[in-house]
């Protein structure tokens, strides 16, 4: 019975062949895979691109202080770019489902509308939510629009949920019951962060000191924007780094969030601030890619 | 000859297809007429009987003038392809005769389809090719067109017609030639059943006989979510019985797309039945996934009880302030407060009130999180647990209904209060930041909010003023909805509504009463002539731009037809001040004969303005005072009607 790392291997590997770039996870905190660069700017423009990569993603208020058997604080994505979708696209992905051990000829499979959309990130995206044997398994999404841009070069993105199809492979009942490696189990490997990070979400993170630091990482995040027009030599200008800082906000709204500090009128107003930081680096980035 | 189309997609949302299928039976096929069917992946078009070709057609062509002279009628007559001498005049013009060529149905098919494809209008579309390439509900894979054995060429999105179409995905063949006779059987030996209405049948036949309380939307999803549908049935641990039944089935019905089953009428047993979109598991491996699916979800949802309990509801009215309403009309905090002001103002009871307090407290719990179609039923279930007084927590339960028009309406005066004020004040408030439904945009349902309303405040015969809730705009809306409810619901006349909803304006409750009285006088033979009477004098008195300021004198008034009909409406009046609406109708009804013959004697117009002026005033005074239960010359009676 495979690991939990070895389906992850299996995976890369499988999408390696198809000619993606294996990417390593995003060094910044995300709350899915497709806020990495490596999603939401690299679909952008008309450079054809294919990667896949393990996303750890942070949703501050999924924490469970460990306790619950399916939802947690930081789960893992794999996370499957395809730009442009190919015309079998489907067949590949289900050519993934067997390479992990999963004979399809023996299971319930479902393509069940579910539309994806990221208000915060302007994007939106057409597609299914993949059923196997009544369990949701992939989010499967053709990319319409991102940063506000329609996108000429449809993206194929696929998002697997690697926890549930471990335990759906290794049968088991919880998360933490997982072996991530032989004799290694996902609660060895992750509990301590699903406990801690839940104490800290929702009981210790500091108000004031995380609405300070929004403020901090969006002013830099508009001085940066701000520079662009008049930077001289457009290939150096820190776009990247710019979108860094509106991942930066992005998360400490969701640990704000968590912690319960936005009220109701004031939500509207932030989610605004991160939508305007994003749309505003995805255009920066686009006009540096033409 | 016989036609087929299969527009090969992938998969498309079920409740989707019954509406392109509407679209394609309408299809062009040349006078053929189409039959139409469809998988998630496949739209199945199929006619017989379509002409090879189209008929030869003679037209006439007018050419110049006979003046321009013979160069220009030689020159007319080489355009249009005939001899010069062919050529007739009429009147002062050359014609020529033309001969317009039939064409063969494949040429014009060809050209048609791929417009006549792209034209299904579908809620939602995407691209995939380029942001300017074509759209559609999904990605088209594959087209198979034929005309008996020939292929009706065309393309879109760079998908090319031919005759190959494509199995179940994971147990047919990738790629099967068909023709137009076997299409269907080439489909069935590769696990597509093409047949909607076979695949309704053998889920509901397979479901039943596994014990699935059938469920008509449900069936209708797993229909067309399936290419080969079979029924399965798996088992769950009886300990999850201590759930609520509503939780239960929730979770099953909606979430998972299983059937319940029941042990007894109304007694869930621990088990559902699946549909499976393959033939069979020999294995169990579906079953056991199923069952594992089920049981965390279950799992969750007792977590979420569990937890919730630790927080009273009556501890949660606080946290509402967190919990957004309308990014614009603030939180549920608010709305409760508002909600409760309205409740107080319906006259609602100490019950009615607490209800009110906690009604959406249940959204700040887990279960409502996860469950989000569960508000109301899981405040109304933990109200229970926790104490409240039982009409407390009914009227927490049912404050959603009714959400259809099926739907019935709560049963609890408390409920019934409850759910008006938060209807109320949710059109309210957005009727007055301007939020007014229009057209198919209606986001915060507000239609279904008013429908709710008028079916309460109709259905439970609640006394209040229905036109002194609401104003402005928002009046006009309720109207309409009001309308609706009794021409679609109750099955009114739409002119009937329209006489009863021109007068005084009460309670629903007397709206239909009078309603039901008119219907029932309307067939009886003095009521009709007697409402065209009334429209006359509507127009006499809108002729006479007569504005009545009173004064009637009764000396005036003239031996014969006028004083008897002024005594027969006087008597009429008296007779009906305590009568049912019934009674009053069929008494003013008949005065037909004394209106009718005054019409006949009696010159409105007369010489003498005192005169006319009484005469216009007493005709004013009796259609004012009998047009309190309806309003006559709304009446579309037999002689208007086409």
């Amino acid at each position: 019975m495979d690991t939990f790392q070895d389906t992850v291997f299996k995976l890369q590997r499988y999408w390696a062949d198809r000619g993606c770039v294996i990417q390593e996870p995003y060094d910044v905190e995300v709350g899915a895979g497709t806020m990495s660069p490596e999603t939401f700017l690299r679909v952008l423009g008309d450079k054809p691109y294919r990667v896949a990569y393990v996303q750890p993603s942070r949703r501050p208020a999924d924490g469970r202080y460990g306790e619950n058997p399916n939802r947690l604080y930081k789960h893992q994505q794999l996370q499957v770019i395809l730009k442009p979708s190919p015309e079998d696209v489907i067949d590949e992905y289900l050519g993934s489902i067997e390479a992990i051990g999963i004979d399809l000829t023996k299971h319930d499979l479902k393509f069940e509308e579910d539309n994806w959309e990221a208000p915060t990130l302007g994007a939106w995206g057409i597609g299914w939510q993949v059923m196997l044997d009544g369990l949701e398994i992939t989010q499967f999404t053709y990319f319409q629009q991102c940063g506000g841009f329609d996108l000429d070069l449809v993206p194929a993105e696929l998002t697997y949920g690697l926890e549930r199809i471990s335990a759906f492979l290794q049968n088991v009942e919880s998360v933490y019951d997982i072996d991530w490696a032989p004799g290694v189990k996902y609660a060895q490997v992750r509990f301590a962060d699903e406990l801690q990070s839940s104490v800290y979400n929702f009981e210790l993170a500091d108000v004031d000191r995380l609405r300070r630091l929004f403020d901090e990482y969006e002013a830099e995040c508009k001085r940066l924007l701000a520079m662009w027009p008049k930077y001289p030599d457009k290939c150096r200008f820190p776009a990247i780094p710019a979108y860094e800082q509106v991942l930066k906000c992005s998360h400490l709204f969701n640990l704000l969030d968590a912690r319960g500090a936005i009220s109701v009128t004031e939500r509207v107003g932030v989610i605004k601030r991160v939508r305007d930081l994003a749309v505003g680096t995805a255009k920066l980035w686009a006009e540096q890619q033409a | 000859m016989n036609f087929l189309l299969e527009i090969g997609t992938e998969e498309i949302p079920h409740w989707m297809i019954p509406g392109a299928l509407d679209q394609l039976s309408k299809l062009d096929l040349l006078g053929a007429a189409p039959l139409v069917d469809a998988t998630p992946r496949r739209l199945v078009v199929k006619a017989g009987g379509v002409p090879e070709r189209t008929p030869d057609e003679h037209r006439v062509v007018k050419g110049p003038p006979v003046s321009a002279g013979e160069k220009a009628a030689a020159g007319f007559a080489k355009k249009q392809g005939v001899d010069p001498s062919a050529l007739t005049k009429s009147g002062e013009y050359f014609e020529a005769r033309v001969l317009v060529p039939g064409r063969r149905s494949l040429d014009i098919l060809s050209e048609t389809l791929p417009a006549a494809i792209l034209a299904i209008q579908w809620p939602k579309t995407m691209y995939w090719t380029t942001k300017n390439g074509p759209r559609f509900i999904r990605p088209i894979r594959w087209i198979v067109a034929l005309l008996d054995t020939q292929v009706i060429p065309f393309e879109i999105a760079g998908v090319r017609s031919g005759s190959m179409t494509r199995g179940h995905r994971q147990l047919g063949a990738a790629s099967i030639p068909v023709t137009v006779q076997h299409h269907t059987e080439e489909l069935r030996r590769n696990f597509v059943i093409v047949s909607s209405h076979e695949r309704r049948h053998k889920i509901e036949k397979e479901a039943a006989d596994l014990g699935a309380k059938i469920d008509a939307e449900l069936l209708e999803t797993l229909t067309f979510i399936t290419e080969y549908p079979t029924a399965i049935r798996g088992e769950f641990d009886p300990k999850f019985l201590e759930l609520p039944a509503e939780v239960l089935t929730t979770v099953m019905r909606h979430h998972q797309k299983y059937f319940s089953v029941e042990s007894a009428p109304g007694v869930l047993a621990p088990a559902f039945v699946a549909v499976m979109n393959t033939e069979s598991d020999p294995e169990g491996l579906v079953k056991r996934g199923n069952e594992r699916v089920l049981r965390a979800r279950f799992n969750d949802a007792r977590f979420f009880w569990d937890v919730d309990q630790t927080k009273k509801l009556a501890d949660r009215v606080e946290d509402l302030r967190k919990v957004t309403f309308h990014a614009r009309l603030g939180s549920y905090y608010e709305k409760t407060e508002r909600v409760l002001a309205l409740v107080k103002e319906l006259g609602g009871n100490d019950y009615a009130l607490r209800a009110a307090l906690l009604s959406k407290t249940d959204l700040t719990t887990e279960m409502v999180k996860e469950f989000t179609e569960l508000e109301g039923v899981v405040g109304g279930l933990y109200a229970r647990a926790q104490g409240e007084p039982d009409p407390v927590a009914r009227a927490i339960y049912e404050h959603y209904r009714p959400v259809s028009m099926e739907d019935s309406i709560p049963e609890t005066r408390e409920g019934q209060t409850v759910s008006l004020a938060d209807k109320l004040d949710t059109l309210r408030e957005c009727f007055r930041i301007g939020m007014v439904p229009t057209g198919s945009k209606d986001p915060f349902a507000l239609r279904r909010a008013a429908q709710g309303v008028v079916k309460i405040l109709a259905e439970a015969k609640l006394e209040y003023n229905f036109h002194g809730l609401f104003q402005a705009e928002l009046s006009d809306f309720m109207l309409e909805r009001v309308q609706h409810y009794f021409r679609e619901v109750r099955g009114f006349k739409y002119d009937e509504v329209n006489a009863v909803l021109a007068t005084s304006r009460g309670t629903l409750a007397d709206v239909e009463a009078r309603l039901t009285a008119l219907a029932e006088v309307r067939p009886t033979e003095n009521f009709e002539p007697l409402a065209a009477s009334f429209k006359r004098i509507r127009n006499i008195l809108k002729q006479a731009e007569f504005e009545a300021d009173g004064r009637f004198d009764e000396s005036l008034l003239e031996a014969g037809p006028e004083r008897n009909l002024f005594d027969a409406y006087q008597k009429v009046r008296t007779g009906i001040q305590d009568a049912g609406y019934r009674t009053a109708l069929e008494r003013i009804a008949s005065l037909r004969p004394v209106v009718d013959t005054f019409f006949d004697k009696v010159l409105v117009n007369a010489k003498d303005p005192q005169v006319r002026v009484n005469r216009l005033t007493l005709l004013s005074d009796l259609l004012t005072e009998f047009s309190t239960i309806a309003d006559f010359s709304e009446i579309v009676t037999a002689g208007e009607q086409k």
